[in-house]
């Protein structure tokens, strides 16, 4: 165990900055460093936003985002193509493809994909609300952008089996060879559902 | 301690940041679990999906350490599993019930019948058929086989048509006659390995559900899963008449 090399509330800072993604207990340290060094700067407005943050953050309760407003933004964006509702396991898919920026429709975010496994049921994820909101908004089309892995399938053909009755068309995103990707790197999953969704020239 | 053996990938759960512990039903060692360091890379997902068969060396400095595991990709299934629902759903019911395998504990039989299933299991049709046979193959290995031989009331070999939902054990024609209504139809396929007619799986299906849920299940507070019901569905649409 090494000894501790400031007061309490120092290492109370360093032990919460290295639980966060990415850092461990020597990059917290040099991060705690540079927030002490950078006081008034840089930890005072961090510290402020956070607060602020974290008092205003809320779900929304229509499509599971998180923003400062309910409903939020992309729900209340009027601008959207309401025909199309995009499905997304978490908030940071919807950023990502947000960030993508090639659809201009509002999102349903699930909280997970299903994983028997580790205790993820159906009853677990926002599918009741997604259901209900294909059949009041009059939705045309639901996209699956569901993670290319067994559980996000899985979760994307149950989905579907939920939608039967909505006489909706249901479609999923495409799978196969990435952007700037060499066949010869490539899985044989990946290569196997490339030929299969192979198009014509 | 070291060993190399097959495994199928079950499950896989991140373990921080960049490792994963993966969860392997291996030949000879039976439901094992291992920390792959790594685990968690893009460059590891696709082989550490579930349903794939990969070459495991196990290392660690005890026995009763959970170890680290090296894989190697031997058959690819993740294609097929994210593609057809009912294999999708079929693999996860069969790995909820093999989770029921208390780990380190071998069986052979089932690790053999679970990779014969998975390479078969893009074919719809007999998928149903397959699926019966992993339930009754669990059923045995959980101890609770069911005994479709012999008839429970006459000792005799032929005309087995029903099963009794108590003892789990077939009975003839003649003696279960009276009490039809009651008992489980015997599929024939299940005794003679012949392929069976839509109705047959059905019959299979309702009487392996039946004792996996009353020996299996009910026991431990469980019951039949969503993935069992959703693989049934699946099934059922791909198998209906057009």
């Amino acid at each position: 165990m090494p000894r501790a090399v400031a007061g309490p509330e120092i290492e109370r800072l360093i032990q919460l900055i290295a639980r966060l993604p990415g850092l461990g207990p020597r990059s917290a340290r040099r991060v705690a460093l540079h927030l002490i060094k950078k006081r008034e700067a840089l930890m005072a407005p961090l510290a402020a936003a956070m607060t602020d943050a974290l008092g205003k953050i809320v779900e929304c309760r229509r499509c599971g985002n998180v923003d400062v407003c309910d409903p939020c933004t992309i729900c209340t964006d009027t601008s959207r193509d309401r025909r199309t509702l995009v499905v997304v396991a978490d908030v940071g898919d919807l950023w990502a493809l947000e960030r993508a920026g090639v659809l201009n429709a509002p999102y349903h975010v699930l909280g997970g994909v299903l994983s028997p496994l580790d205790g993820v049921g159906p009853e677990d994820l926002n599918l009741a609300k997604l259901v209900t909101r294909v059949h009041e908004d009059e939705v045309g089309e639901v996209i699956l952008a569901l993670g290319a892995t067994v559980d996000g399938q899985t979760t994307a053909h149950y989905i579907t089996d939920l939608l039967r009755e909505a006489h909706v068309r249901v479609t999923r995103l495409a799978q196969g060879v990435p952007v700037g990707g060499e066949l010869d790197y490539l899985d044989e999953g990946t290569l196997s559902a490339a030929i299969r969704a192979r198009t014509q020239m | 301690m070291e060993w190399t053996d097959e495994g199928i990938v079950l499950g896989v759960r991140r373990h921080g940041e960049g490792n994963a512990i993966v969860e392997l039903l291996t030949r000879l060692r039976g439901r094992h679990l291992g920390m792959v360091r790594g685990g968690a890379s893009r460059r590891q997902a696709p082989l550490l999906q579930p349903g794939n068969t990969v070459s495991a060396t196990w290392r660690a400095r005890l026995d009763e350490h959970m170890g680290n595991y090296a894989l190697e990709p031997a058959v690819v299934r993740t294609e097929v599993l994210m593609r057809a629902p009912h294999a999708a759903f079929g693999f996860t019911h069969m790995a909820q019930m093999l989770h029921l395998l208390p780990e380190r504990d071998p069986h052979e039989g089932l690790f053999l019948t679970l990779g014969a299933i998975l390479d078969a299991f893009e074919d719809r049709e007999s998928a149903g058929r397959l699926l019966a046979r992993f339930e009754l193959a669990l059923l045995a290995e959980l101890g609770f086989g069911l005994e479709l031989e012999t008839c429970a009331a006459t000792g005799s070999r032929e005309n087995l048509v029903y099963v009794s939902p108590k003892s789990g054990r077939a009975v003839c024609g003649e003696a279960g006659a009276p009490y039809a209504d009651r008992l489980f139809a015997l599929p024939r396929f299940l005794v003679e390995g012949t392929a069976p007619p839509a109705g047959d799986v059905e019959d299979a299906l309702r009487l392996t559900g039946h004792f996996l849920l009353t020996r299996v299940l009910e026991p431990r507070g469980l019951g039949l899963s969503d993935a069992r019901a959703a693989f049934v569905s699946a099934w059922r649409r791909s198998t209906a008449p057009v």
